[in-house]
């Protein structure tokens, strides 16, 4: 008897004094489900769900505080991924947050832009290039569409434009659609 | 490499066809009034326009450059004045407009000043490569990758066998059928270059065994040519897709070219013959790839055959020149049956890759809804390329791409032979297809989101740099304010205590 609970007593004390190293020695930094969801996340950092980019919103998210359903630009394949990763229902989008739109990409009118590099300033991916003065460009590769720079622009230079589907972009439809639309050719 | 021919998993044997384009000889295409040639004709980067609209263009003329290494020059197919540099519709699946530029010729087809080297053993490879690529030449059989490339393997390579591929095995194409029987000298020009070029020892044209005149014509040539005695033509089974590139390389050696890679890593290099023969006039002539050999055929053409067209001659003309039924607007089929696409819309140009226009499949089966798949397995059996064709269309239904990718989705050459066989009609390579341009599209999206990622952070960071640098500096400047001020409090004390001092001083 007495022996029994010693030696319950000693194996309880090592296996506790095991995870209390394995705990120090393996500490993960950050949080792996934050990291996750942040690349699910479209990465516009525009700022919809109403927090200041992708990264706090994926950290809300992994702490319970924020729906799924608050990111337009990512739209319903976003809140499907999360919703998977999550395993937590699918909800709607959040109308609240905006309404999933086609991709589009910022455009500076060079005829109007008077160089006052607030545009620039409100970039989140510093996808646009000017000095103070001097006439901006946006740099069409890394623009994210967040639109982000129209409201700052003092004279409205900013356009945003629907990104055009070309040959190399094209994607072969879904057979599965093309036959509820067309009844059954393909 | 053993005379001993393999085979391959799987395949077709195909009603050929083919006899109805092979009566008459090839002939020309009429000029058309107006050549639309868009900017991207092959796989690579679109080149880059070089004339503006106005301009006055000769025949072979360079109209527009390479962009890229994976590019090409292009040619005006005849002379004429640029009309226009826009976007027109191309022949392509999506039906979807490219920039192109638009030539009025003027009839008089003036050739720009050319000349071939008269020895093409007096240039260096690199020499050769380059005028093959300022000649525009990309594969002909199909996929319009451009030539040059290919006939540089690198330091890392030695290429021992050139292959040439004349085997067209999809039903009704038979334009390199008709270019071997009737050009097939030409053809054995480029090979020389292409020897020369790749330093390599033997050369093989295969050609399918349903091809007798070809077989004969290009043997003929061959027994002329004492230069080329390593050089032979090998008849192969006729089966689909034996005119595959890695298909017809297991036919020939056995050998399998591994998953993602390429014929180099068996040292071999696949060329195909109407590619070999646009070298070889490119070489040795000068001229440019302006033109290039298209099967017009099909149920609904009266006068099927083979036709030399220039680049941009719109296939409306092309048809109404052979007599078809088919109305402007009407869809047709661009390349065979097998791998072709429907096309629909007018003014559509004949570009590089435009090997087959086809109108009207004997024996069409009437367009029916698909039936559920009863896991027959006929796909799994036909596919030449050993997948479970079965498999990965129930995860691209699902949208499950991952697993598409785990049965080697990306291996599929999309040669048709399972959705021929499939029972139940359904169109296995449209959701092979579709699931491969997701998987692309993603990958791309995943590689803007990391890049956008990357910057944000790298903003991020800079501007907490920024901010602290500032505090630092006011900080800096609140001390040395402090400081001086101490100072001046601690003099006007010393003066205070001793007047006499300072005085003194």
């Amino acid at each position: 008897m007495l022996s029994a609970i010693a030696a319950i007593t000693l194996m309880a004390l090592f296996f506790g004094l095991l995870l209390g190293y394995a705990s120090i020695r393996f500490k993960v930094e950050g949080d792996p489900i934050a990291d996750q969801i942040d690349k699910l996340l479209p990465q516009t950092q525009c700022g919809q769900c109403s927090f200041a980019g992708c990264r706090p919103y994926a950290e809300a998210m992994a702490a319970g505080e924020a729906d799924i359903n608050r990111c337009p630009p990512g739209g319903e394949a976003t809140i499907q991924a999360l919703a998977d990763l999550l395993e937590v229902e699918v909800l709607a989008l959040d109308e609240e947050c905006g309404e999933e739109k086609p991709k589009t990409l910022a455009v500076i009118v060079e005829d109007r832009c008077i160089g006052c590099t607030l545009c620039i300033q409100a970039c989140p991916v510093d996808a646009i290039l000017g000095a103070a003065k001097q006439m901006h460009t946006v740099i069409t590769e890394e623009c994210t569409g967040c639109e982000l720079c129209v409201p700052p622009c003092p004279v409205d230079c900013i356009d945003m434009i629907e990104v055009k589907q070309n040959p190399n972009t094209w994607r072969w439809p879904d057979p599965d659609h093309l036959d509820l639309k067309s009844g059954g050719e393909s | 490499m053993t005379d001993k021919l393999s085979s391959f998993p799987g395949g077709l044997v195909l009603d050929g066809q083919k006899r109805r384009s092979t009566q008459t000889p090839i002939r020309q295409i009429p000029l058309s009034k107006k050549l639309i040639l868009p900017l991207q004709q092959h796989i690579g980067e679109a080149s880059a326009p070089i004339v503006e609209i106005g301009d006055r263009v000769l025949k072979g003329q360079k109209i527009a450059r390479a962009e890229g290494h994976v590019s090409v020059y292009l040619h005006a197919p005849s002379s004429g004045v640029i009309t226009a540099i826009d976007e027109q519709p191309i022949p392509h699946p999506s039906g979807l407009s490219a920039l192109c530029i638009t030539i009025e010729t003027d009839g008089e087809d003036r050739w720009i000043e050319h000349k071939g080297s008269a020895d093409f053993r007096q240039l260096t490879e690199h020499d050769i490569r380059h005028q093959i690529r300022e000649a525009g030449i990309v594969g002909l059989g199909g996929a319009g990758f451009p030539s040059f490339i290919k006939l540089n393997p690198g330091v890392h390579h030695h290429i021992e066998t050139l292959v040439l591929n004349g085997v067209e095995c999809e039903p009704y194409i038979t334009c390199d059928d008709m270019l071997m029987r009737e050009r097939a000298d030409g053809i054995l020009d480029g090979i020389e270059i292409m020897i020369f070029a790749l330093r390599v020892k033997h050369c093989i044209i295969a050609i399918e065994d349903n091809k007798a005149e070809a077989i004969a014509a290009v043997e003929a040539a061959l027994s002329q040519r004492p230069k080329l005695q390593n050089t032979k033509v090998v008849a192969i089974p006729t089966r689909y897709p034996a005119g595959s590139e890695k298909q017809l390389i297991q036919v020939l050696t056995g050998k399998q070219v591994p998953s993602g890679g390429l014929p180099i890593d068996l040292s071999i290099v696949c060329h195909n013959v109407g590619t070999s023969y646009a070298i070889g006039r490119a070489i040795n002539h000068g001229e440019p790839l302006i033109s290039r050999i298209v099967t017009v055929t099909g149920t609904d053409v009266k006068h099927a055959g083979n036709f030399e067209t220039l680049f941009g001659t719109p296939m409306d003309e092309v048809l109404a020149f052979c007599e078809t039924k088919h109305q402007p607007g009407e869809p047709f089929i661009l390349g065979g049956p097998m791998m072709g696409y429907n096309l629909s819309g007018v003014n559509l140009p004949v570009t590089k890759t435009a090997n087959c226009i086809l109108v009207g499949v004997d024996n069409a089966a009437p367009a029916s809804k698909p039936l559920p798949c009863i896991r027959c397995g006929e796909c799994a059996t036909a596919c030449p390329v050993s997948l479970l064709p079965q498999q990965l269309y129930w995860h691209a239904r699902a949208k499950d791409l991952e697993k598409t990718q785990d049965y080697n989705l990306f291996d599929c050459i999309e040669c048709g032979c399972c959705s021929y066989v499939c029972p139940s009609k359904i169109p296995l390579v449209h959701y092979f297809r579709f699931a491969k341009t997701e998987i692309m599209n993603q990958q791309q999206e995943t590689l803007k989101a990391d890049n956008a990622r990357i910057r944000h952070d790298n903003r991020q960071q800079r501007q907490e740099a920024e901010k602290k640098e500032k505090e630092e500096r006011q900080r800096q400047r609140k001390a040395a304010l402090a400081a001086t001020k101490a100072a001046k409090e601690k003099e006007a004390a010393e003066k205070a205590n001793n007047p006499d001092n300072v005085e003194n001083n």
